[in-house]
C-alpha cells in the first residue's frame, strides 16, 4: 500500500509538472464545454430578414407585424423588387427574404390560398433550414389565430410539443457529448501517452525489474487518471448545470456510477493502445484517430445515428461512447432509473471487461 | 578455495520462432567479481541479461540468481538484484530526491531507511547543491552516477549494468569505473555489458557472446594469452571473425 501511494505521488508530479498535460486535463474540458455551449447552437435569435411585399394590404401588414414582434426575426428593411434579393444576400447581413405574392388578401378570400415565399441564404444550410422552419411556425401561428377569430367550426390542429427539451436547446445535446469526448480523451489518450512515455524513457524496464508486479505498475499508472477524470466529469456537470441550466433529473449517484464505468472502459482502451505502441506519438495518433474520431462521428454526439447509413449504424454499436451518451441523456433529461437503462449499462460493462481482459493479455505477451 | 557462485546458468535458451537469440548457454558468476558480458550487437547479450533480471522468460534452461531459482522464485530474485539500463532511466521531471524516494519506495524501503540513504548519498557524491534539482537539468555524467546509486539503493547482492557508459566522455567513464570498483570492493557482484574493449580489461572475468553462444570465458589476461594477442580488442575481433 505504501508503495502504491508513492507510485501515485510520482504520477501526480508528472501530471502537475507538465503544462501540456495540465492544459489538456483542465483547460480543455472548460474550453470545450463553453465553446460547444455558446458557439455551436442550432437556435436562432434576432436573424435579420428583409421583406418584399408585392401586395401591401391589411393581411400582409398583419403578418409582417407578427413577424416583427417575434424574438427570432429582425426585419432589417423592405425591398421593392426581386432583383434586390441577391444584392441583399451579397451584403451578407440579411439571411432571408419573405416574399408576399401580389393580391395576397384577395387570393386568400377568393382562392382560399395565398402564397408567402421564404428565400433563404443557404450558404449556411443549418441556419437556412432553421429560419425556414421558424418562419413556417410563425405564419402557422398567425393562421391559427385567424381561424379561431373567424371560423366558429372547431378544427383539430396538430401541434407538436418537444418533450424533455421543449426549447430544443442544443446545449442539452452537447453537454453529454462533450462529457463523453473529454472523458475519453483524458482517460484513454492521457494514460496511453503516460505509459508509452515510460517505455520511451526506459523507466518501464526499471519498474518491471523491480519487485512491483506488472499489474501493480499498470494500476498505479491509471489510478490518478480515474481520479482526475471523475473531477472532470463533475466540473462538466457543474458547468452544464449552472451555466447552461442543463437539468439533472435523475439520480446523481447513478450518473456518477455510469461515468466511472465509462472512465474505466476508456482507461482499458488506453492501456490497450499503450501495449501496441512504442512511442508517445504513436499512442497519441492511435488515440486521436482510433478513439476520438469514432467518438465524435459515430456516437450520436453530433450526427444522429438514426440518419446514418445502415453499415454505419451497425458500426456505431461497438463504440462505447454511443451507449454512454444514451445513458447520460436518459438520466439527465428523462430522469430515469437503472430499470430503463440496464441494457445499455450491461453493454458498457461487457465492453469494459472485454477491453481489460484484452489489454492484460496483450500486456503479458509483451513481457514474454 | 572454492568461490561462491552467485549466478549459475545452465543450458539457457531463448527462441523467437525458429531463431535462437540465446543458444544453450551455461556459465557461473562468482560472488564479488566484476563480470564483463561482451558481444557484438545482436549477439544475444541483451536477451540473455533480460532473462537473468526476470523481464523475459527463457524458452528452456535453468538459472539461479542470488541463490534463487529464476522460474519459481522470481520475486526473490527481483528483490536481490539491481538494474541500471543504458538510458540511465530516472524521471527527468522529478528532483534527485524525489527519484530516490520513489525508487526506494518501490523496493519497499522504510521512510527512515530512505532518509539515511539520502543523507549518505549526499555525503558520498557531494550532491548537496543538486539534490533538489530536476534530474532533467543535470549533465549526463551526473545522471549516470545517480542512476547507479539508485540501482544500489536496496543493497542488492548483484547489480546488472546494461552498457552503463554509453555516450559519456572518457573522464566520466573513468570516474564511473572507480565507482564500480568501490562497490565491488564492498562485496556487490557486478554484471556489466559493454562495447568498450578497454573497459573489458577492467573486469575480473569476461565472457564473449557470438551468435547466441558464449565463445570465450576467462580473465582478460588468460584470454589474451589464449588468442595470442595484446589487447581485448584483438581478442574480440579474432573471435567475431572466426565465427563469421
Amino acid at each position: 500500500m505504501k508503495r502504491f501511494i508513492g507510485f501515485i505521488k510520482k504520477e501526480f508530479y508528472h501530471i502537475f509538472r507538465d503544462k501540456r498535460s495540465l492544459f489538456i486535463l483542465f483547460g480543455m474540458p472548460i474550453a470545450q464545454i463553453l465553446l460547444f455551449g455558446f458557439a455551436i447552437t442550432n437556435e436562432i435569435n434576432n436573424v435579420d430578414i428583409a421583406i418584399l411585399d408585392h401586395s401591401n394590404d391589411v393581411e400582409t401588414q398583419k403578418i409582417i407585424n407578427k413577424i416583427k414582434s417575434s424574438p427570432y426575426f429582425n426585419v432589417e428593411n423592405q425591398i421593392q423588387s426581386e432583383r434586390e434579393i441577391e444584392s441583399e444576400f451579397k451584403k451578407g447581413k440579411v439571411k432571408a427574404v419573405l416574399i408576399f405574392e401580389p393580391d395576397f388578401s384577395k387570393n386568400l378570400v377568393t382562392k382560399k390560398v395565398a402564397v408567402i415565399q421564404a428565400v433563404t441564404d443557404a450558404t449556411e444550410p443549418n441556419v437556412a433550414n432553421t429560419i425556414a422552419n421558424y418562419t413556417a411556425a410563425v405564419i402557422q401561428n398567425y393562421q391559427l389565430q385567424k381561424k379561431q377569430a373567424t371560423i366558429s367550426q372547431v378544427k383539430v390542429d396538430v401541434q407538436s410539443r418537444m418533450f424533455y427539451n421543449p426549447e430544443l436547446k442544443s446545449v442539452f445535446n452537447f453537454v453529454p457529448g462533450v462529457m463523453t469526448v473529454i472523458l475519453m480523451l483524458v482517460s484513454a489518450m492521457m494514460t496511453s501517452i503516460s505509459i508509452t512515455r515510460e517505455k520511451e524513457l526506459g523507466t518501464m524496464e526499471i519498474l518491471l525489474v523491480s519487485p512491483l508486479k506488472p499489474f501493480q505498475v499498470i494500476v498505479g499508472k491509471v489510478f490518478p487518471y480515474i481520479f482526475l477524470s471523475i473531477i472532470n466529469a463533475i466540473v462538466i456537470l457543474l458547468l452544464g448545470y449552472f451555466v447552461f441550466k442543463m437539468p439533472i433529473n435523475g439520480s446523481l449517484f447513478l450518473l456518477m456510477f455510469e461515468s466511472i464505468l465509462f472512465i474505466i472502459s476508456a482507461l482499458s482502451l488506453g492501456i490497450l493502445i499503450s501495449t501496441i505502441s512504442d512511442s508517445q506519438q504513436t499512442a497519441m495518433m492511435l488515440s486521436l484517430m482510433g478513439l476520438m474520431l469514432p467518438v465524435i462521428i459515430l456516437s450520436g454526439f453530433i450526427f444522429p445515428i438514426n440518419s446514418m447509413p445502415m453499415p454505419m449504424q451497425i458500426i456505431s454499436n461497438i463504440i462505447p461512447a454511443k451507449w454512454f451518451i444514451i445513458i447520460v441523456k436518459a438520466i439527465m433529461l428523462k430522469g430515469v432509473g437503472i430499470q430503463y437503462i440496464w441494457k445499455e449499462t450491461l453493454v458498457l460493462i461487457g465492453m469494459t471487461v472485454f477491453f481489460i481482459a484484452l489489454s492484460i493479455k496483450k500486456y503479458k505477451i509483451r513481457l514474454e | 578455495m572454492e568461490k561462491e557462485k552467485i549466478i549459475a546458468v545452465k543450458n539457457l535458451t531463448k527462441k523467437f520462432g525458429d531463431f535462437a537469440a540465446v543458444d544453450d548457454i551455461s556459465f557461473d558468476v562468482y560472488k564479488g567479481e566484476i563480470f564483463g558480458f561482451l558481444g557484438a550487437n545482436g549477439a544475444g547479450k541483451t536477451t540473455a541479461m533480460k532473462m537473468l533480471i526476470g523481464i523475459s522468460s527463457p524458452t528452456t534452461g535453468d538459472a539461479t540468481v542470488a541463490g534463487f531459482d529464476l522460474h519459481s522464485q522470481s520475486e526473490m530474485v527481483k528483490k536481490n538484484i539491481g538494474y541500471m539500463s543504458q538510458k540511465f532511466s530516472m524521471y527527468d521531471d522529478l528532483t534527485v530526491k524525489e527519484n530516490i524516494i520513489f525508487f526506494g519506495g518501490i523496493y519497499g524501503l522504510s521512510r527512515a531507511k530512505i532518509k539515511t540513504k539520502i543523507a549518505s548519498l549526499v555525503k558520498e557524491l557531494q550532491i548537496e547543491d543538486i539534490i533538489n534539482s530536476l534530474v532533467g537539468s543535470l549533465p549526463l555524467g551526473w545522471k549516470q552516477k545517480l542512476s547507479f546509486s539508485v540501482a544500489l539503493l536496496h543493497d542488492p547482492q548483484i547489480v546488472f549494468l546494461d552498457e552503463p557508459t554509453g555516450g559519456v566522455d572518457p573522464i566520466t567513464r573513468r570516474q564511473f569505473w572507480e565507482m564500480i570498483y568501490t562497490q565491488a570492493f564492498k562485496g556487490t557482484t557486478i554484471f556489466v555489458t559493454t562495447h568498450y574493449m578497454d573497459e573489458a580489461e577492467y573486469c575480473d572475468r569476461v565472457s564473449i557472446m557470438v551468435a547466441g553462444k558464449i565463445e570465450a570465458l576467462d580473465t582478460p589476461k588468460k584470454l589474451k594469452e589464449q588468442f595470442k594477442v595484446d589487447s581485448m580488442n584483438d581478442v574480440f575481433l579474432k573471435l567475431a571473425r572466426n565465427i563469421e
